[in-house]
């Protein structure tokens, strides 16, 4: 698709974030949904696509009281999100429907209205990786990092490192969760988790939610907001199972999806101002930043320790202080979109100065899907 | 409570068929010559649906792995306790646990060698884990 032909006309999070003891999943993703539509300026009755994860779109839809002539219930983990952007962008672009909500909700603390989900002992994971006693991600999502060290040198200084640098963002937004400065020491001192992983080396679990309206780049300029532009987009799928990567050091559904959005951008990284690389663990960053090219192999946690992601750096980085401090509900995706889509209109709380370009890149499952959105501020 | 045991598979029988004799199956392609994991009755290379079962030579090494440090009530583990992907020696990787050797970052050094030794789980399930290489026969 031609960069520039579908923009994002309303972006919202849910009106709390962190503990929401009150309020179900279902109400987590109508309370992100009516943000949404009062932010692009349209009642339920104006939308005629619906794309969700965690929760059926047939949910959603009637929940809220839409029509819909187009749905996406892709469900590949956490960046689902930037897959229904992609998705929708076609269903748009294609006439298949107009305008599209994309909603997330998730009770991810509270568990409210939430089921549990539970391996069948029959599954492939339930077979083969269940049995050996993993606790769910972080001991999961992790198991890649220890190669990845010895075979590239990454120190567990480095590792923690990650986790520093984002706090500091996370200490100029008023709606992160953690925002007290850390050091590390202080990470590397924090509760063992899952050898090499420490406390604060893992994201936080919390309640909340945000959705997105997407509509043609044509009736974009009839909205309220400056409208973000759709430049290019990416998806991928690799493997169920973590421990059967085809290499634990390197993502092959993050360099397909990578490098399919910066194809379709036709951007180059020198032109990416802001970047959001989701982040379930210290290590994501790392992963994100080598699969999508920024750095070459085995550079990421020197490129992040010389501070070009901090504040003042080349490639602000996870600039709303990401799943490791900001929020992360379990599908953390649409808020690296949402704080994407918050730098391009320039009303973020930790704003990069005359932000144009900006990529969410996002992880499904242990290293499972990925998917990657290439944002802009103005048609190329 | 134990800890939680697969539930075979058509497709996937003949692996816990072999772990219970003894035996750690692996699958090879006989169009490619591609060896693989988790068992399926094609090959994930070509596709080809002419594959063989054998058995495979048990050596492995270390390839990457956690130590699971939180409480585990109830879940048939003591942590802490390691969670480890091991690299067989015809390729194919697979998650297990290392048994016999401390569950220490000083005593589990990667690409150390390994070999599988079963677990009777019960009279079905007998899991392949593995120990540093050259121990005992059990």
């Amino acid at each position: 698709m031609k960069p520039g032909r579908i923009a994002i006309v309303g972006a919202a999070e849910t009106t709390e974030m962190g503990r929401i003891p009150d309020v179900s999943v279902l109400q987590l993703h109508a309370d992100a949904a009516l943000n949404t539509l009062a932010d692009a300026g349209l009642t339920p009755a104006d939308i005629d696509g619906v794309a969700t994860a965690g929760e059926s779109p047939t949910a959603v839809a009637w929940y809220l009281g839409i029509t819909p002539t187009w749905v996406d219930g892709t469900s590949v983990g956490g960046c689902s999100f930037m897959l229904h952007v992609r998705h929708a962008a076609a269903a748009i672009e294609t006439g298949l429907c107009h305008t599209v909500l994309v909603t997330h909700g998730e009770s991810g603390r509270s568990r409210v209205g939430a089921g549990r989900r539970a391996m069948a002992p029959s599954s492939l994971q339930g077979q083969f990786e269940i049995p050996y006693g993993p606790m769910g991600p972080p001991t999961l999502f992790t198991l890649p990092v220890l190669r990845y060290m010895k075979d590239f040198g990454l120190t567990e200084e480095k590792l923690a490192n990650v986790a520093v640098v984002q706090r500091e963002w996370a200490g100029r937004n008023p709606r992160a969760s953690f925002r007290d400065p850390i050091s590390v020491d202080d990470v590397l001192g924090s509760r063992m988790i899952a050898y090499p992983f420490r406390l604060l080396m893992c994201c936080l679990v919390t309640d909340g939610g945000g959705a997105l309206i997407l509509t043609s780049a044509e009736r974009a300029r009839d909205f309220p907001r400056k409208p973000v532009y759709v430049l290019g987009t990416g998806e991928s799928v690799e493997t169920p199972m973590v421990s059967q990567m085809q290499d634990l050091t390197t993502s092959r559904a993050f360099r397909v999806s990578g490098r399919l959005a910066f194809e379709e951008a036709g951007i180059r990284h020198d032109d990416v101002d802001h970047l959001m690389i989701y982040d379930a663990f210290a290590h994501l960053p790392i992963y994100g930043l080598e699969d999508l090219g920024f750095v070459g192999r085995g550079e990421a946690g020197d490129f992040i320790w010389e501070r070009n992601t901090a504040r003042g750096g080349r490639l602000p980085c996870n600039t709303n202080g990401g799943g490791l401090s900001y929020m992360h509900s379990g599908m953390y995706g649409m808020y690296a979109l949402q704080e994407s889509v918050r730098q391009l209109r320039g009303v973020a709380p930790a704003q990069v100065p005359d932000a144009k370009v900006s990529v969410a890149h996002g992880v499904g499952g242990m290293f499972g899907a990925s998917g990657t959105i290439v944002l802009g501020s103005e048609v190329p | 409570m134990p800890r939680p045991l697969p539930q075979p598979t058509p497709e996937t029988q003949h692996f816990w068929d072999g772990t219970r004799a003894g035996e750690l199956r692996l699958q090879r392609c006989a169009r490619c010559a591609h060896v693989y994991f988790p068992p399926r009755p094609f090959c994930p290379k070509c596709a080809s649906r002419e594959v063989a079962v054998f058995a495979a030579s048990g050596h492995a090494t270390l390839h990457s792995y956690v130590i699971h440090h939180r409480a585990a009530p109830d879940s048939g583990f003591e942590p802490p306790y390691a969670i480890a992907i091991v690299e067989l020696a015809e390729g194919p990787r697979m998650l297990t646990n290392v048994v016999e050797c401390p569950q220490t970052p000083e005593a589990l050094v990667l690409d150390m060698p390994l070999e599988v030794v079963f677990a009777p789980c019960s009279d079905e399930i007998h899991l392949p884990l593995f120990r540093p290489a050259g121990g005992s026969e059990p």
